[in-house]
């Protein structure tokens, strides 16, 4: 598994990646739709903000806030937990380690092979908002942009490494999808893909500060909507970068254990 | 009729026997529940904790439809979705004919086929909501609110049954389907907040086309004794109408079943 043969297998890696989202775009579509919610949060928030705003919120606010949200979960997207339980239970995984690429290299990149297609909906929502509130709302420099690309990228890595250790975790328990479903709790909650943390009472943004979720939705579409101040946004990137190397650490640990375990049963 | 009762109970005490089994999924399901309806309240928190009432709603009065919010799920995970989730795999593995083969009606067959009694831990919770509500609200429902309500929460079950029928008969179209009931599930995820906070096309979408309202919001205000004579009418309608239209699709759809897998 050396660098450079895995650094060769890339662009093939991405090539079957983007032609599996192809063949199943109506499936990759309904996903997509799943992931309207912050629509609908942005209802419910604009008739609690109606006659005043809610903390620094008032509706153009929220909008602005709801559509990066929208955007954000598109771009750090992952699903790798169902695809290693799938595998793990028919046996398929069996071939991923035949292959001379880690798995979990493999699975990541199946994940951002589907950025492409996702584009196709996140292009015309990206482009409304611009054409509705101009672009005085966007990150006004190179720095801020460049903060934006590693928020984004960190928070997509922190959303495919709890994914990739769940799955590990199937090879432990048979079946970790209700652990993927304890995850969502947590996911809804506190990353702010349904409520803007700065909402939180203190005691629950504390809480919130410490567990991962809050740097794969929320940081990423702060930056996005120049929500913080120079300081406070290189504090909160680093916690998230140090979340990122945490979680890395740990799943790889995981993984390598537990994939002792396979036994390549099922059919 | 007697047959149908009999063969509810059988496939009733299958399921409880098959769930005895798996005992340690009962912890993990009910912590899981536990932790869901808990943490379904902290959204209600958060913006009750900035305002007083939203959209004609006080703080209790709102977590009287998440209380039934609640409670519907139980009866989606429990009831439906294990059945129901079992019809879409038939449909594609070709299985089905070992049901249709059966001399009972087929969508009562595959309907009771599979039940997750472990979520009746909803109704528990539902109940500790609906306590909390209505100590917030300080007064006690009337005997008619509580008729109506539950004659409204009757209504519910059926809209939510006939929806996923219609979702389930697409599936001998598309055969895919396992994620149309996801989306399923993250559309149903509106009904926790009361109809009223939502304007415009979402407000149509979710009293007209999915009746998310006539389903949490209706037996709330039925408790509350403000459901309107109107809306209760308009709400029942639309449940006949709903149970008619899902039957004669899952009978349009069931014609157009290959076997085999296809």
């Amino acid at each position: 598994m050396s660098l450079a043969r895995t650094l060769k297998a890339t662009p093939t890696l991405f090539r079957v990646g983007f032609a599996g989202a192809i063949a199943y775009r109506a499936e990759l579509f309904v996903w997509m739709l799943s992931t309207t919610m912050p629509f609908v949060m942005l209802a419910l928030f604009s008739a609690v903000a109606a006659e005043r705003p809610l903390g620094r919120y008032d509706q153009r606010e929220l909008a602005l806030y709801f559509l990066a949200t929208f955007l954000v979960r598109q771009l750090t997207g992952s699903w790798a937990a169902w695809e290693i339980n799938f595998e793990v239970r028919q046996g398929t995984l069996s071939t991923r380690l035949l292959r001379p690429v880690h798995p979990l290299y493999a699975y990541a990149v199946d994940n951002l092979a589907a950025i492409p297609l996702r584009m196709v909906l996140v292009g015309p929502v990206f482009i409304g908002t611009l054409l509705h509130f101009g672009v005085a709302w966007l990150p006004s420099s190179a720095a801020l942009w460049a903060a934006l690309f590693a928020a984004v990228l960190g928070g997509w890595l922190i959303t495919f490494l709890i994914n990739a250790a769940i799955g590990s975790l199937a090879l432990y328990m048979e079946s970790s999808v209700k652990l993927i479903d304890l995850y969502l709790v947590g996911f809804f909650v506190f990353s702010g893909y349904t409520i803007p943390v700065d909402l939180f009472p203190s005691w629950l943004s504390a809480l919130g500060d410490v567990l991962p979720f809050r740097y794969q939705i929320a940081l990423p579409v702060e930056v996005l909507t120049s929500a913080h101040g120079e300081g406070e946004l290189s504090r909160l990137l680093l916690q998230q970068w140090g979340m990122v190397a945490l979680l890395l650490t740990v799943t790889l640990a995981l993984w390598s254990r537990a994939v002792r375990r396979y036994g390549a049963f099922g059919g | 009729m007697s047959r149908y009762v009999r063969l509810l109970y059988h496939q009733l005490r299958a399921s409880v026997l098959l769930s005895a089994q798996y005992r340690a999924d009962f912890l993990i399901d009910a912590a899981i529940e536990v932790l869901w309806a808990g943490l379904a309240v902290v959204p209600l928190l958060i913006v009750f904790g900035q305002r007083s009432d939203v959209a004609g709603w006080t703080f209790g009065e709102a977590l009287l439809v998440t209380g039934f919010f609640t409670l519907l799920q139980g009866v989606l995970e429990g009831a439906i979705n294990p059945s129901l989730t079992a019809v879409v795999e038939h449909v594609r593995k070709g299985t089905l004919d070992f049901v249709l083969l059966k001399p009972a009606d087929a969508q009562f067959l595959v309907s009771t086929a599979r039940f997750s009694p472990w979520r009746a831990i909803n109704v528990v919770t539902a109940a500790v909501i609906f306590s909390f509500a209505f100590r917030h609200i300080g007064a006690p429902p009337t005997a008619g609110g509580l008729l109506l309500a539950a004659a409204s929460l009757l209504a519910a079950v059926t809209i939510l049954y006939s929806l996923w029928i219609l979702t389930v008969s697409a599936s001998f179209y598309v055969v895919k389907v396992d994620n149309l009931t996801y989306l399923f599930s993250s559309i149903f995820d509106a009904a926790r907040w009361p109809a009223s906070v939502f304007r415009g096309g979402l407000r149509v979408l979710f009293t007209v086309v999915i009746p998310l309202a006539a389903m949490t919001t209706y037996p709330a205000e039925a408790l509350l004794g403000r459901l309107s004579w109107q809306n209760a009418a308009i709400a029942m309608g639309m449940t006949v109408g709903l149970a008619v239209v899902s039957r004669l699709v899952w009978v349009r759809s069931l014609s157009r079943y290959t076997s085999a897998g296809g």
